[in-house]
């Protein structure tokens, strides 16, 4: 569950966020430039409102009036970003495991190899990111967040960078994965077609200002 | 009449010394600067690039106050480890550091800078420290602005003259580094002596830029984004 209000100014207007998501897919369809990323970014702990709550189920992990403000990596987010952001300088097998923590690892030491089978990857465990598509890396982005074990997942523009037949097949694979994690997904992007294909709930956002499209 | 390999290995010695220090203070500051803001930020940018365009022989009278008899760092010095850098190799190494310490910091700092902070915040998602993010992304991924500032670095240590000479003295077989008997040499008319010193020094220098312009080059072929795709 992930219940957010706050407000974030930015240079010509502010961010209204109000928003809340149970075991879904939240969808925040608008033009770039809308504030959308920066929702995001604020759930994620990148940047801090000025005001409002943030709560990741039973977690406050920000609020301005009790000057609480986790850092991202205490937050439990898993965060695909719009370019997927792999570290070029590690392989695909590297990349997912970089958010494992030592002890995991040594406990675990299969997890790593089962995501990448899961997600369709393994084959590309020891390449770098530039050696694979765009669909690819998208997999290897979502694996890397996924294997965290994140409570929710944040997702800024997925699918935009791909080509339309390899996109909807991931559309359908998203909801897949989501249904299979059931913890809260807030998708962004500023097609609405692809909102209409993938969310439950689906809110537009226009010059910071939050419309709800579809409730859940 | 036998060649005095003395002044290379005080060479030597000074630009280890030299580059471990600014190394160790270099990449840390220059990753300091490059992610953060803060006020008078503008004032100690310059006073790091400072040694780069001041002559030598500024930085050695500014050294030799500093760290002299009756100077604040001096006093310190003997004060509380009995030991004086003027006029000793530890000067030598002093001075050197100082003025290739720009080298360092700013090769260094405009490479963190061009890394995608994207990536560092994805790392962030990832539950990373700040510190592990540091040595796991922002060190590999700028590692070619800081190997070509090691290597700079290391050949201005290695031709420092001017500081070196006020600060350190021209003391043989003590403080006499390859410069410094160069110039003596020729002072001396021992043109010997002086040859053999700029044969060695001018090959050493060109190999290191001859090698750094290839390194370079490679580099950025390495980052083709073709590259390796099957």
């Amino acid at each position: 569950m992930l219940k957010a209000d706050f407000l974030v100014p930015l240079r010509h207007f502010d961010v209204e966020a109000d928003i809340e998501v149970s075991n879904e897919i939240l969808v925040l369809v608008g033009p770039s430039g809308s504030g959308k990323t920066t929702i995001l970014r604020c759930l994620a702990g990148l940047k801090k409102p000025s005001r409002g709550t943030i709560r990741i189920n039973n977690r406050i992990v920000y609020s301005g009036q009790d000057r609480i403000n986790l850092p991202s990596r205490e937050r439990k987010v898993g965060y695909v970003f719009q370019e997927y952001a792999l570290f070029p300088h590690m392989t695909v097998k590297k990349n997912v495991m970089y958010g494992l923590s030592r002890e995991t690892r040594k406990s675990k030491p299969h997890m790593v190899e089962e995501f990448l089978d899961m997600m369709g990857i393994h084959h590309l465990h020891d390449r770098y990111p530039r050696q694979i598509s765009g669909g690819e890396k998208q997999r290897v982005a979502l694996a890397r967040a996924l294997v965290t074990e994140p409570e929710i997942m944040l997702l800024d523009e997925p699918l935009s960078a791909l080509d339309q037949e390899i996109r909807s097949e991931l559309q359908q694979e998203l909801k897949k994965i989501q249904r299979q994690w059931k913890i809260p997904f807030v998708l962004v992007t500023h097609d609405m077609n692809e909102a209409e294909i993938l969310g439950d709930q689906i809110i537009k956002i226009n010059q910071g200002k939050l419309t709800v499209l579809k409730q859940p | 009449m036998g060649f005095d390999y003395t002044p290379i290995i005080l060479s030597l010695k000074v630009a280890v010394v030299a580059v471990a220090i600014v190394v160790l203070t270099g990449i840390p500051l220059a990753g300091l600067m490059a992610r953060r803001n803060f006020p008078g930020k503008d004032v100690l940018e310059s006073v790091f690039t400072l040694p780069l365009v001041l002559p030598p022989s500024v930085v050695g009278f500014i050294l030799l106050w500093l760290f002299g008899k009756n100077g604040p760092l001096g006093q310190f010095l003997a004060h509380y480890f009995h030991i004086s850098v003027v006029f000793h190799l530890a000067g030598a190494v002093i001075a050197a550091a100082v003025v290739s310490f720009p080298l360092m910091y700013q090769s260094a700092k405009a490479s963190i800078e061009s890394v995608d902070r994207t990536l560092e915040n994805a790392a962030r998602t990832l539950g990373a420290s700040e510190l592990r993010i540091f040595f796991s992304v922002t060190l590999p991924l700028s590692w070619s602005g800081i190997v070509s500032g090691f290597i700079l670095s290391f050949a201005r240590s290695l031709g420092e003259f001017g500081a070196t000479l006020m600060v350190a003295g021209n003391i043989p077989g003590r403080t006499q580094t390859m410069p410094i008997a160069i110039f003596m040499a020729n002072e001396s008319g021992d043109f010997r002596t002086g040859f053999i010193l700029v044969l060695i020094m001018t090959i050493f220098s060109f190999l290191v830029v001859f090698w750094l312009n290839r390194w370079s080059k490679k580099q950025q072929r390495g980052l083709m984004p073709d590259e390796g795709i099957e």
